[in-house]
């Protein structure tokens, strides 16, 4: 029998090391689908819940998936799901729902090919506007990265703490080639494992108000049979969890919803940055993208090429900040991603009137070699 | 603020703790004030702010509705109100830890119950009240889940998630009351709407043929299906008390008077004509075969508890699983099987 955190050097793919990652956070509870190229996690998790005494549950499609992860959350247990791009669009309307309810729970999303059924087996870094705004209505979210198995795991981990401690679902936006590609991941001790705890009421049920944020804008939350009688509703509520349909509501609600990761950003953020100090070029590259940018970015400073690299690891919140500090001396902005421009618009949008931004796009399918990359920033040098 | 708060408080004595001071300083006036003055729906008691005021309790189900939320949205002549009744009397009758108990439901007029109840309860979104109470279920095994919600919810949207929630046997309840139409939205043809009847999307008259939802859920593998009307009160007490002490799934479907559209347009009468309709229509026959139970327009409606076995559930299979993984012998025949 494994132990819940396998410590020690393996060598395992994204997918797998997702799982793992989820499974040493605390994940207990997992409700699925299978979808090429995600359903190494599930076939992971139905082998490695069971021994942890978690659950496994294969629903009947994605919506279900969806909601079962938030039922499972609100009776007060970690809970994951993992999909693809058609199934993501078939969880935004639950999604939606656990932005709107403030549930704790991860969705691990390994991009592929799309629109539609798209290339199942191939990759694609498309699905970065949906985790965005795909579920209808003004929300805030948290949307992580990962540009190899180790992060795969390691991110796991953070999504369920981000998760946690600002009490929404967290997207982990895999790519089919980070999730298949097989690499070393160190997985340290469970005692080095940081967990965030949740957010218990600290007031007995009589004063209890379900929605009313602590001073980070995140209210406590207590789960199903504790006794605090919570009424939970995806429509406009008030403090006392009760829905009101008026427009003052609806201020009071979806602001504190969106604020609640706009003016957390700077916690959550995070980010690796490389040669930006006398950079005329950044090249921003997120995902499996990232590491051909890297090699690319390492040859043309080879070639005296003032270049730098921004590698954004959570891709919502966006750093914006950076990317406008970096406009003020930066002459280009060179955003290769494998759709037809998603954070390219969003560099853009941080550095207009300072900085060009040039979006090098892929359709899916394959990603940028480092000499597409390297080609460009000569170009443009 | 502070002072402010204290003022308020002299003026009205018989409140023990109208407006407390949160940790930030907030007043929790602010509250009340946005529901007093916008929230037409839910006009609150004058004395009742918080719930711990209406601790004392008004009427004895009183503990089991939600300070400040009645009176409801249902219509006048409506049976859900009497439906919702039933079950709190049969919660009380059971003498059930309240915090045990979880409802689910989804939306339109029936999902407004989770609303109404003072226990855990969640309004999720259409269609996805099984899903959700599933994943509650595993995650909660020592509470009671019952899903409350309604045809167009259960049987259209989330049809998929009823069959395979029953095949399964997860020991949720599920409480379908069925009105023949889509309420909320003012009276559309429903799966449950029979064949020549009239709704808002069916002017001419219904041409799809309608679900006996009994059958549906004998057929998906509920273990205890019964079907009553807003009129049997007590019958469906006594049905609701079975349903949540039994191990597995369990289907209530409870017929409802929709006087303001499914009986308007169809001429069938307020909520009082369609009660003597049940009266001098219901034949009440317990194990009766549900293919033979089928619904329609001025047609005899047959009652009662169709089906009740016995069965592992989902969790009982699901520890044996349990037990294989960590070397010990399963308890089920079923498991034992190879």
């Amino acid at each position: 029998m494994r132990p819940q955190v396998l410590q020690g050097i393996h060598f395992m793919n994204g997918d797998v090391a997702c799982a793992e990652g989820a499974i040493a956070a605390g994940c207990k509870f997992f409700a699925g689908y299978p979808i090429t190229p995600a359903t190494e996690i599930a076939e992971r998790m139905s082998d490695r819940l069971p021994e942890i005494d978690g659950i496994y549950i294969q629903m009947e499609d994605e919506m279900a998936s969806m909601a079962a992860i938030l039922g499972a959350s609100w009776g007060g247990v970690k809970s994951m799901t993992a999909t693809s791009g058609p199934g993501f669009s078939l969880m935004m309307e639950n999604y939606g729902l656990g932005l709107m309810t403030e549930t704790p729970c991860v969705i691990v999303d390994i991009m592929r090919g799309g629109p539609s059924t798209g290339l199942p087996t191939l990759v694609s870094q498309g699905d970065v506007m949906q985790s965005r705004w795909g579920t209808h209505g003004d929300v805030g979210v948290i949307s992580l990265v990962p540009s190899s198995p180790q992060e795969m795991f390691d991110f796991a981990i953070r999504a369920f703490n981000l998760s946690e401690q600002y009490r929404l679902p967290v997207v982990i936006l895999g790519d089919e080639i980070v999730a298949h590609m097989t690499e070393k991941v160190v997985i340290p001790s469970a005692e080095e494992i940081k967990l965030t705890p949740r957010r218990h009421p600290k007031v007995p049920p009589s004063e209890y108000l379900p929605f009313a944020p602590d001073d980070d804008l995140v209210p406590p939350m207590a789960c199903a049979g504790e006794g605090y009688n919570v009424h939970v509703t995806g429509l406009t509520h008030d403090d006392r969890g009760y829905p009101v349909i008026t427009p003052e509501a609806q201020k009071d609600l979806v602001s504190r919803l969106v604020n609640k990761i706009r003016k957390n950003a700077n916690d959550i953020l995070d980010w690796e940055e490389q040669e930006l100090e006398d950079a005329d070029i950044v090249v921003i590259a997120y995902g499996s993208v990232a590491r051909c940018a890297k090699e690319a970015v390492r040859r043309a400073r080879n070639d005296g090429i003032n270049v730098g690299l921004l590698r954004p690891k959570t891709i919502w919140p966006f750093p914006e900040d950076r990317v406008k500090k970096l406009a003020e001396y930066v002459k280009l902005f060179i955003v290769p991603e494998v759709n037809f421009g998603q954070i390219a618009f969003e560099v853009e949008r941080h550095s207009v009137y300072h900085a060009q931004t040039l979006l090098i796009p892929k359709m899916g399918g394959d990603i940028h070699t480092p000499e597409e990359i390297l080609k460009a920033i000569k170009e443009m040098a | 603020m502070p002072n402010k708060t204290k003022n308020h408080k002299n003026k009205k004595p018989k409140v023990t703790k109208p407006h407390r001071v949160s940790k930030r300083g907030r007043t929790k006036k602010r509250l009340v004030d946005i529901h007093t003055s916008r929230d037409r729906y839910t006009p609150i008691h004058e004395f009742s702010p918080t719930r711990d005021t209406y601790e004392h309790g008004i009427h004895p189900m009183d503990q089991y509705l939600r300070p400040g939320r009645i009176p409801h949205i249902w219509c006048s002549g409506c049976g859900l109100g009497s439906i919702m009744t039933c079950f709190i009397k049969a919660v009380q009758e059971l003498d059930l830890d309240a915090s045990k108990i979880a409802i689910v439901s989804g939306i339109g007029c029936t999902g407004r119950v989770a609303g109404y109840m003072n226990l855990d309860t969640y309004h999720t979104t259409h269609g996805r009240a099984i899903p959700f109470a599933t994943g509650l279920k595993l995650a909660k095994p020592d509470m009671h889940v019952v899903v409350y919600s309604g045809d167009g919810d259960l049987f259209a949207i989330g049809g998929n998630h009823f069959i395979h929630a029953a095949r399964r046997n997860v020991d949720i309840d599920i409480i379908c009351v069925n009105n023949y139409n889509y309420a909320m939205t003012g009276g559309q043809v429903a799966p449950t709407t029979p064949i020549r009847a009239r709704t808002t999307t069916t002017p001419y008259g219904n041409f799809e043929y309608s679900f006996n939802l009994p059958y549906v859920a004998i057929g998906s593998g509920a273990v205890f299906v019964a079907r009553w009307t807003a009129l049997h009160v007590r019958r469906l007490k006594e049905t609701f008390k079975e349903a949540i002490l039994k191990r597995g799934f369990t289907f209530t479907e409870v017929l409802s008077p929709c006087p303001s559209a499914y009986n308007r347009m169809n001429k069938l009468g307020d909520g009082l004509d369609e009660m003597r309709y049940y009266k001098e229509h219901c034949i009440i026959k317990h194990g009766a075969d549900p293919a033979e139970a089928k619904l329609g327009i001025h047609k005899d409606i047959i009652v009662g508890k169709f089906v009740d076995k016995d069965k592992p559930t989902f969790m009982d299979l699901y520890n044996d699983e349990l037990a294989v993984v960590h070397g010990k012998e399963p308890t089920l025949e079923i498991s034992k099987k190879k």
